[in-house]
């Protein structure tokens, strides 16, 4: 089973590095500054190795969008959630974590398709799922299917 | 949204343009080529048994080409392989190549983008050819019926002989659809347009 790292451990670690960086955690989650999440994650992956993206996904709580990263180390078998909330919902930009884990590529471009959030510094930022003109994110809460 | 890092290519545009323009004439279920099942027969003594002699040909040889979009594409393995073996009705093997084919089995959930390119297999299949709906995605979009992206039953974009219901059908369920396949191709004619 891996070991989920305690978000409160992990803080500290990022508050010695990264001051302002964090806005909350919990048990084994941590909550981040939208700005700084590449330097975070940089960081996380070379203290923590936490080498493998396990995933990356986007809800829309309606007054936030919340991107969430799960991180893992294969080697020492741990993981820690990282989260980050987006308050912009017409054009809502975050810094893209392609550079750090290749594995982000086509899951940042699922989020910008459906969610309709963009990741500033990504390779080839477009559509992967719908087809370019197609009116609209359709995982937004907001949208109305004109179908 | 043009976000800085998008980069769009005039083939991206392409796409989505055919895409628009398929979704936007394709509003309307293309009527079932069978309305002369019901007719009464009226062919004369010649064409008749030259049209025994070639409905028997192609009902024994009908060569289905790979169309698996989704779960449905599993149940259409099956039947393929060893337990249940389509080859018992002259299906043989699954051709990749549409030019090789008589039937395409459309087995599981089409998509808008997917639509093209469904377009596009058929169109390749050389006359006589034949459409087997397979699964409630293929024949009215199932449970994604007012989706955004999914085509609501695949006869928005190509003609369709025979519906197999099921979520998925079970191989049994497949079998008889093309059993009713083969039957209605033996009512066929060759001096009536399809």
């Amino acid at each position: 089973m891996t070991l989920a790292l305690s978000g409160e451990k992990v803080s500290e670690v990022i508050r010695g590095r990264i001051p302002d960086a964090l806005t909350d955690f919990d048990e084994a989650t941590i909550w981040v500054k939208p700005e700084a999440v590449y330097d975070v994650a940089r960081l996380l992956k070379e203290t923590l190795e936490l080498d493998y993206l396990t995933d990356l996904t986007a809800v829309d709580y309606r007054e936030y969008f919340e991107l969430v990263y799960h991180l893992t180390s294969i080697g020492n078998n741990h993981c820690i959630v990282m989260k980050t909330r987006c308050y912009e919902r017409e054009r809502p930009v975050v810094p893209s974590v392609v550079g750090l884990w290749r594995g982000a590529d086509y899951q940042e471009r699922e989020v910008y398709d459906l969610m309709g959030i963009g990741f500033s510094g990504h390779p080839n930022l477009k559509r992967i799922f719908l087809w370019e003109g197609f009116q609209g994110h359709p995982l937004r809460k907001d949208y109305q299917n004109g179908a | 949204m043009e976000v800085e890092g998008s980069i769009i290519s005039g083939l991206d545009i392409e796409e989505g343009a055919e895409i628009e323009a398929l979704k936007a004439r394709s509003t309307e279920p293309i009527p079932d080529p069978d309305r002369w099942l019901d007719e009464e027969l009226r062919r004369n003594v010649l064409i008749s048994s030259l049209d025994a002699i070639i409905d028997w040909g192609r009902r024994f040889s009908v060569w289905p080409v790979n169309f698996g979009l989704a779960c449905c594409a599993f149940e259409m393995i099956a039947t393929a392989a060893s337990r249940f073996d389509i080859s018992r009705f002259g299906m043989e093997i699954f051709r990749a190549s549409p030019r090789q084919a008589d039937l395409m089995i459309v087995a599981g959930t089409l998509t808008w983008k997917m639509a093209p390119a469904l377009r596009r297999i058929y169109k390749q299949i050389p006359e006589p050819k034949w459409v087997v709906a397979m699964g409630s995605c293929a024949i009215s979009g199932g449970p994604f019926y007012d989706s955004y992206s999914v085509v609501p039953g695949v006869n928005r974009i190509v003609p369709v002989d025979v519906y197999v219901p099921g979520c998925p059908p079970r191989p049994e369920a497949l079998l008889h659809g093309l059993i009713m396949l083969r039957d209605k191709i033996n009512r066929e004619s060759i001096i009536r347009k399809r």
